[in-house]
């Protein structure tokens, strides 16, 4: 039998204002078990919390129900508080009487009446508590970052800085990401190749930082501070270790039928290939697809003109096993397809590009060597319409319902950048609305109003058709309200962003959830940004919502400090409240195990004392670190064998009582 | 709760099993935002709603309730990924059984309420507490074992 306390707290006026706290406190104490009650004007305080020590020692409580405001508030506080005077911290049971009872109802009576129900529901409920131990576990003091971009560049460069290892693995053969695609960026016109590359040289010389490229995850089993992850290195064709990075073979490939995808496919590329002149690491990578050596057995001039003789046609790919103590999700985005958006004329227009294609024209080291001409016959275009929010904003089904967020800023960056240029061009552009919430954000928009001419309209095109060698450009100016017809030489679609596609596959590896949009979703939209619902594994960058780099800088930092946290500690304390199987009633049938979101049900051959008679059966076994005690399994189970610590069959049923009675 | 005074108001007894991440932190919020409903609403909080046992529910109705409610997280927004799309198909069989068993396919419900939605939690309640209200006392469980 339970020798428990109740402890109502008045908290200040916020409960006693509309509960009787004397009266729920008198009212409980011939409950089962109770062996003392008491009030008091703030349980949380000093004072309350040193009443309740004295309380535990003086009465031999066992266990405690404190009526009082939310679990979600002070469970841990009272747990504390109980464990400081000798008490399992799980023989404490938390009436809700503030946030459930005293804040929504006005009559003192129903207040008092109901917050008498409540605390005699927590008291059945702890009459049937157990004291609870969590489990301890190790953690690996390495990190895994997926995605080797400028989040996941960041958060490594972090988390090597604090001294512990990092594992970036990208699935194309350098690090970089977009941002290496970028010409320059906003609000300083700064160029992104002068900013990102000494991060990315950071990156490969770090000795904390392990460079996985031209591989993927293939799976992650294990839990936080144990992750097991397989990661596949995809052969290059090529050996890292002899290649000098010359780029020989890459200038005598016969083969340039592949479309460069750097570039956005504006040109071509070899089957042997270096994405652009400062990847890293400076190794090619035969495209097995293109290679003429590989498809047909004739060719082989890369290795005939490789003096490193670093050629190796034989590779294979490779598994490779590393264990993890934190996962970070640094996916990043892609455009979406225009498919949908036929009115622009994009797949049958070359002169209709997405802003991604004109900022490889407007790179240095692009397919124009950064002399803006277009893509149809070479030609300079004196006259450029821009079109806003292409897929993004978009209800009707056909896009994004979401802000894509970066576009208005690289919009009103493109239009500076051509009017600086070429001064003789006209811009215009058709928006929605201008966004510029950001450090000097809106000072930059308006300077590319003011102080370079952008013709901006307020509103949206309907149709872009090709005339004479020109695209006539059909919109309206909401404004004025008049139709607006302009010739232009060059239509750039502002393409909305969407999560890579990889990050399903990988969200499915993680356990960790996805949302409409397929971005990450993280633990909390306010307080917990950067983590995600599951232990362990972090979000960085545009995977988890639309971002412009100094905000996705600024979120891989947070998750790097996150990371740090985890792995700077020597044990992880598990949530006791975990699944448990009775071994007398399982029959093994592994129900439970189907519909186990975690994988934490195994099932064991292990000998049984069934009531003196010894066999060996085949059990359901629950890893307690990685249940995260859901109690799914709890109610599939068809025989009762499985229950839920914390939150038994019979506690629940106790409590579904108390309020019934 | 028993009403045997026929001058006293009905006031039904309704039991909301709410999840820990989402609904218990909606209700939360309507209190700490004092958008009221009905003390007949008591909350049993559970860590999904994946961890309600149709017992749960028949035990409920069997001691008294008039109406039961589970809310857990919105479709995809769950807390453990996929224990409300449990909740939603053991509730969907649960519910029409005991329609059968002649408890009013209204007395029961599922609704997914998420931590920001103080608001919906409270319109909620008060909604369900009415349509309870209008449908009256429910006749025990047990009484409709024994009668025919």
């Amino acid at each position: 039998m339970q020798r428990i306390g109740v402890f109502v707290c008045w908290c200040g006026s916020n409960i006693a204002g509309t509960v009787d706290v004397e009266k729920v406190a008198s009212s409980v104490a011939g409950e089962p078990g109770v062996v003392f009650t008491t009030n008091y004007q703030y349980m949380c305080s000093e004072g309350g919390q040193g009443m309740i020590r004295r309380a535990i020692k003086e009465h031999g409580l066992t266990g405690i129900v404190v009526c009082s405001c939310s679990p979600r508030m002070h469970e841990a506080t009272f747990r504390k508080t109980a464990q400081a005077a000798g008490l399992n911290p799980y023989m404490v049971e938390i009436a809700n009487i503030r946030e459930q009872c005293s804040w929504i109802h006005k009559d003192k009576d129903e207040g008092t009446e109901k917050a008498v129900i409540l605390a005699k529901a927590a008291i059945a409920k702890l009459n049937l508590n157990k004291p609870l131990t969590a489990g301890e576990s190790n953690v690996t003091k390495r990190a895994l970052v997926i995605g080797g971009g400028i989040a996941g560049i960041q958060t490594a460069l972090d988390i090597a800085d604090a001294g512990y290892e990092v594992d970036i693995v990208e699935k194309s053969p350098t690090i970089g990401g977009r941002m290496a695609q970028l010409d320059k960026t906003f609000p300083t016109l700064d160029c992104a190749a002068c900013i990102l590359t000494p991060k990315m040289v950071d990156a490969a010389a770090s000795d904390k930082i392990n460079l996985y490229t031209y591989s993927e995850v293939e799976a992650v089993s294990g839990f936080v501070g144990n992750f097991k992850v397989k990661i596949k290195k995809k052969p290059r064709y090529v050996n890292s270790e002899l290649c000098s990075g010359c780029g020989v073979c890459t200038e005598k490939c016969p083969s340039r039928k592949a479309p460069n995808e750097f570039n956005m496919g504006l040109n071509n590329r070899g089957a042997i290939y270096i994405p652009f002149a400062q990847a890293i690491p400076n190794v090619p990578v035969i495209d097995p697809e293109q290679c003429i050596k590989l498809k047909t057995g004739k060719c082989g001039l890369c290795e005939k003109n490789c003096t490193a003789k670093a050629i190796d046609f034989t590779q294979k790919e490779e598994i490779i096993e590393r264990e993890y103590g934190a996962i970070v999700a640094a996916t990043g985005y892609r455009p979406i397809s225009l498919e949908n958006f036929d009115e622009f004329g994009y797949a049958h227009n070359k002169d209709v590009i997405t802003s991604l294609e004109l900022e490889r024209l407007m790179n240095a080291a692009g397919p124009t060597k950064g002399v803006l001409l277009r893509p149809s016959d070479g030609e300079h275009p004196h006259e450029i319409v821009f079109i806003q929010c292409v897929g993004s904003r978009d209800t009707s089904g056909c896009g994004k319902p979401y802000c894509s967020k970066i576009c208005c800023m690289y919009t009103a960056k493109h239009a500076m950048m051509i009017r600086d240029k070429y001064p003789d061009t006209k811009v215009h552009v058709f928006y929605i609305d201008v966004r510029t919430p950001g450090k000097n954000f809106d000072e930059f928009y308006r300077r590319a109003v003011e102080e370079y001419g952008v013709d901006y309209i307020k509103g949206m095109v309907g149709k872009v058709a090709e005339k004479d060698g020109k695209l006539l450009v059909q919109g309206s100016d909401l404004i004025s309200n008049e139709q607006v017809h302009i010739e232009a030489d060059l239509v750039v679609l502002a393409a909305a962003i969407e999560p890579d596609p990889s990050v399903r596959n990988i969200a499915t590896m993680l356990t960790a959830s996805i949302d409409t949009n397929n971005f990450l979703t993280e633990a909390h939209p306010k307080l917990r940004p950067v983590e995600s619902p599951t232990a362990g594994v972090f979000l960085s960058g545009v995977c988890q919502g639309p971002k412009d780099i100094p905000e996705t800088v600024a979120q891989a930092s947070a998750a790097a400090a996150k990371v740090i946290g985890l792995l700077s500690k020597d044990k992880l304390t598990g949530n006791p409240c975990v699944a448990h199987s009775d071994e007398l009633l399982c029959n093994g049938c592994s129900q439970c195990a189907c519909v186990c979101p975690y994988g934490a049900i195994d099932y064991i051959d292990k000998e049984v004392n069934d009531h003196g008679k010894r066999e060996v059966r085949r059990i359901a076994s629950v890893n307690e670190a990685v249940c995260q005690g859901c109690g799914a399994c709890t109610v599939t189970c068809p025989s009762g064998a499985m229950d839920l610590k914390g939150f038994t069959t019979r506690q629940i049923m106790a409590e579904v009582d108390a309020i019934c009675r | 709760m028993q009403v045997n005074d026929t001058n006293k108001e009905f006031r039904p007894l309704i039991v909301a099993f709410c999840c820990n991440w989402c609904s218990y932190a909606g209700a939360d919020l309507a209190g700490s935002s004092r958008l009221s409903y009905p003390a007949d609403v008591k909350i049993i909080r559970v860590p999904c709603s994946c961890r309600v046992n149709p017992m749960f529910i028949l035990r409920a109705f069997q001691r008294g309730a008039d109406g039961v409610i589970i809310a857990g997280c919105h479709p995809g927004d769950c807390h453990y990924t996929s224990g409300n799309y449990f909740a939603r198909r053991r509730m969907t069989l649960l519910f029409s059984m005991l329609d059968y068993l002649g408890i009013e396919r209204e007395r029961t419900r599922v609704e997914w309420i998420s931590a920001a939605e103080g608001a919906k939690f409270s319109a909620t309640m008060n909604e369900f507490a009415e349509t309870i209200s209008r449908l009256g006392e429910n006749r025990r469980l047990e009484d409709l074992r024994c009668k025919e």
